[in-house]
């Protein structure tokens, strides 16, 4: 059994409420921290834990704390990334809706090695109910004495805000969730001045993912050192993983990064092996921005080892030959889906939740979009497969925020693995009727060895 | 704190300049100048806040340095990235940096009309001369382009969205100048637009400055549309004394013997509003651009200098790639009998 730190109480009825997720042990953390530890030492045992960020990116938390600029009489916030839109990733949602307290928890000891009084809840428009659990949350916590004026006595206010998005996937990139927190048109800043130095209304600000400041409870609790045991290299701790897709058990998984993919995906404590005995043909590992796998290199890296469901072993291979964890938004298709229809739907969002603020995303999106419903709709060219390759490279790391790259990443990674299946929709019109792709992806091919 | 003042030292294209610190990439090839100056289309000194977004003066850093001499791990934007002492910069003689910028080029033309024959911009426009330098011959965007219906933005201008290229100029120009906020981007990605809200007339008395900084024809002059092509006409720096605080009162007016057709403030070469003489913010009112269309309101005072960005300026093609010349391949060997010179039966080239 994996350990579980996040969802350990998944499982308690009513455990959405105070007085249960108490008597659970909940608000311990931050207890220890205001009474037991200074605000630095709350950032050391966070920096000893290695936890690194699990919006995406992967950024250690500690250090991302530690640049926090600290200049007198600056008002300091900690902005909690809860607009969870990538395609594929739904466990930020799983944990605000059944488990606030965990969230909470973690809110107050962070903001107190932040010196940070104001914190903001940034949600996403459409998880529209969740506003008032995390609000009725807050209240409970206010009730309690964890949050507001002087906290456990220690001299330390703070008060928690929780701000709905309007529905833009742009929005969750963390400059310009800032605007858009502020009030204004949600195009990502052109950076530097990164937020720790200038952020929300120009103050220090920290940008955190809801999961990754749940984590801080459980890391106080136990201790930085003892967190980073967990995991294996610089992937430490548990991990949320949102499976979806063609599997037998969809849903959110608390992993400990020593999961082989495939145990991942066969086992019945996670996805419960390919659903209709169906075969595996692909996965998107860490939500719709990261290169998509054919099985055979899912499964094992290119040098012929298993991959496991972690940072260093997902990426294993760079973008040749391998993928990232990203945002753990775990997408499985089987041998019947189509790659092109696929990537054709992600081009179709990418270009969607594009701001425009910038050339090479806001035309090279709609262009790669349009060439792409072309192929899927039999209308193809052979030249096109080699025009989406240049458009994406023309767009990646070109632009102003990584929603450009997270646009070419797909279509890039699913020309490079699965080309014959473009050629194979461009040169049989059959496709239109059969809607799917190549089978044979399915059949683990012999991995050749670099 | 005494480096603080020293000036730091940074080669462009194996050029070396001294410049103070805090200058961008792009104020330092500048002021080099010539052809490692990077091309901006969205960057522009007077609007605090500009620049980052059309990535047209990408360049690659290959030492970041004195301290850290690093390369840069991806091109960077000139515009909006400082120096640092001991920096190093491929524009021209970069690699990746040509290849990259046409790429921006045919992104920025994939949903342009192309309608340069019926645009009064034509001439000056600063979308021409990049596809003419840095662009490639053809685009490979097979598309319908996208379209917008045009749009009044009051009395004055005309609003052409397909022109378009999102620079935002126009966005921090009314921001800036005008003390309401009346006009901004709507929607996102390739359908974004350029609006007002709830087609709100635009009538702040600075509002037509816009026009000036629109680097395409998106936003033209209505007194002035469809009234002549600029190369037809002849510049001339004048001022008034104008009682708008704002106002600078110096403008350029563009004749056609003694009829003022139309009137812009001065711009620089780099095709960026000047400050006057004295320092003064170069931007006119609404009265001295649209209302002042007489030599009497005026007191000349001589040609205007004409700068790089001008189609007056002789041989400013000069170097550039011809394009193919068509019509024999066309014609493949026929006589043209249905072609015409039209310069024999038009009357529009005979006075
Ligand atoms: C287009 C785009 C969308 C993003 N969406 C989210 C999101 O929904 N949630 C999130 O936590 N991070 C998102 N990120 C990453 C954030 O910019 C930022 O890196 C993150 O919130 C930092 O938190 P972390 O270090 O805890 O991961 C997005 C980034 C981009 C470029
Ligand atoms: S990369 Fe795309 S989403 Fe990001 S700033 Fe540029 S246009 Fe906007
Ligand atoms: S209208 Fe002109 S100035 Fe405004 S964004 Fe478009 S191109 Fe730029
Ligand atoms: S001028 Fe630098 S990005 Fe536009």
């Amino acid at each position: 059994m994996a350990q579980k730190l996040l969802l350990k109480h998944a499982n308690v009825p009513n455990i959405k409420s105070y007085e249960v997720y108490r008597q659970h042990g909940g608000y311990e953390s931050v207890e220890k921290a205001l009474n037991t530890l200074t605000p630095d030492e709350v950032t050391e045992e966070v920096k000893k834990s290695g936890l690194r960020g699990r919006g995406g990116a992967g950024f250690p938390a500690g250090m991302k704390w530690s640049f926090l600029a600290k200049p007198e009489g600056v008002p300091r916030y900690l902005v909690v990334n809860a607009d969870e839109s990538e395609p594929g990733t739904f466990k930020d949602r799983y944990l605000m809706e059944f488990l606030p307290h965990v969230l909470l928890e973690g809110i107050v000891s962070s903001c107190y090695a932040m010196g940070a009084n104001a914190c903001y809840i940034y949600i996403r428009g459409e998880y529209a109910w969740i506003p008032t659990i995390l609000e009725k949350a807050i209240e409970e916590a206010r009730a309690a004495g964890f949050v507001g004026k002087n906290i456990l006595g220690r001299g330390f206010d703070l008060e928690i805000y929780v701000q709905r998005g309007a529905g833009a996937y742009i929005c969750g990139e963390e400059t310009a969730l800032l605007e858009s927190l502020e009030g204004k048109r949600g195009n990502p800043r052109i950076k530097p001045p990164f937020p720790a130095v200038k952020g929300l209304w120009g103050c220090p600000t920290v940008v955190n993912n809801v999961e990754t400041i749940a984590a801080v409870g459980p890391i106080l609790n136990m201790g930085g050192e003892e967190y980073a045991k967990i995991g294996v290299g610089r992937s430490t701790g548990t991990k949320l993983i949102s499976a979806c897709g063609n599997i037998n058990k969809p849903g959110v998984y608390e992993i400990s990064m020593t999961e082989s993919v495939e145990e991942f995906i066969y086992s019945e404590e996670f996805c419960g092996g390919i659903k209709n005995g169906k075969k595996l043909k692909a996965c998107i590992p860490g939500g719709s921005s990261v290169p998509i796998l054919p099985a055979n290199l899912l499964l094992k890296t290119a040098k012929g080892e298993t991959r496991y469901m972690n940072y260093e072993s997902l990426s294993d291979g760079g973008f040749a030959t391998g993928s990232m964890l990203g945002s753990g938004g775990f997408i499985v298709l089987d041998e019947d889906q189509c790659i092109v229809k696929n990537t054709y739907t992600l081009a179709r969002f990418y270009r969607h939740e594009s701001c425009g603020q910038c050339s090479p995303c806001r035309e090279g999106t709609g262009w790669m979009e349009k060439i792409l419903k072309r192929i899927d709709e039999g209308n193809g060219k052979m030249e096109d497969i080699d025009l989406l390759w240049d458009i994406q490279r023309k767009i990646e790391g070109n632009t102003i925020c990584p929603l450009g790259d997270a646009a070419a990443w797909p279509v890039a990674a699913a020309s490079r693995h699965f080309r014959d299946e473009f050629e194979w929709h461009i040169n049989n019109p059959e496709c239109l009727t059969r809607n799917f792709g190549l089978a044979h992806y399915a059949n683990a091919l012999e991995i050749e060895t670099v | 704190m005494a480096e603080q003042t020293t000036n730091f030292k940074v080669t462009i294209d194996n050029i070396t300049i001294e410049v103070a610190p805090g200058t961008s990439i792009l104020e330092a090839a500048r002021m080099i100048g010539g052809d490692i100056t990077p091309p901006a289309m969205c960057f522009y000194t007077p609007l605090e806040g500009s620049g980052g977004k059309c990535r047209t003066c990408l360049v690659e850093v290959s030492k970041g340095s004195e301290k850290d001499p690093r390369p840069m791990p991806k091109l960077v934007a000139s515009c909006r990235t400082g120096v640092m002492d001991g920096m190093e910069v491929k524009n021209i003689t970069s690699e990746k940096v040509p290849d990259a910028r046409a790429g921006v080029v045919e992104m920025l033309l994939a949903n342009h009309p192309l309608d340069c024959p019926i645009c009064d911009q034509a001439g000056e426009c600063h979308l021409q001369d990049l596809g003419y330098e840095h662009g490639k011959e053809g685009t490979r965007y097979e598309f319908k382009r996208r379209t917008f219906e045009r749009l009044d933005l009051g009395p004055y201008i005309q609003l052409h969205m397909n022109r378009c290229i999102l620079c935002y100029r126009c966005v921090f120009a009314a921001n800036q100048l005008s003390d309401k906020r009346e006009h901004g981007v709507l929607d996102r990605g390739d359908h974004a637009q350029i609006s007002t809200f709830i087609q709100n007339n635009l009538d702040n008395d600075m509002i037509g400055n816009v026009i000036d900084v629109c680097p395409v024809g998106a936003l033209t002059d209505k007194t002035f549309r469809f009234k002549n092509r600029v190369w037809f006409t002849n510049p001339i720096d004048a001022h008034r004394n104008c009682d708008n605080p704002k106002c600078c009162g110096e403008v350029t007016l563009w004749n056609r013997g003694e009829d003022v057709l139309r009137v812009t403030a001065r711009k620089n070469k780099w095709g960026e509003v000047m400050n006057t003489k004295d320092g003064k913010p170069g931007w006119i009112c609404n009265t001295c651009r649209f209302d002042k269309k007489s030599m009497k309101d005026w007191t000349i005072e001589g040609p205007m200098k004409v700068s790089r960005h001008s189609v007056i300026n002789q041989g400013h093609y000069q170097n550039a790639v011809k394009p193919h010349e068509t019509i024999s391949i066309v014609l493949d060997g026929r006589q043209p009998k249905l072609l015409m010179n039209i310069h024999d039966i038009s009357g529009v080239n005979k006075k």
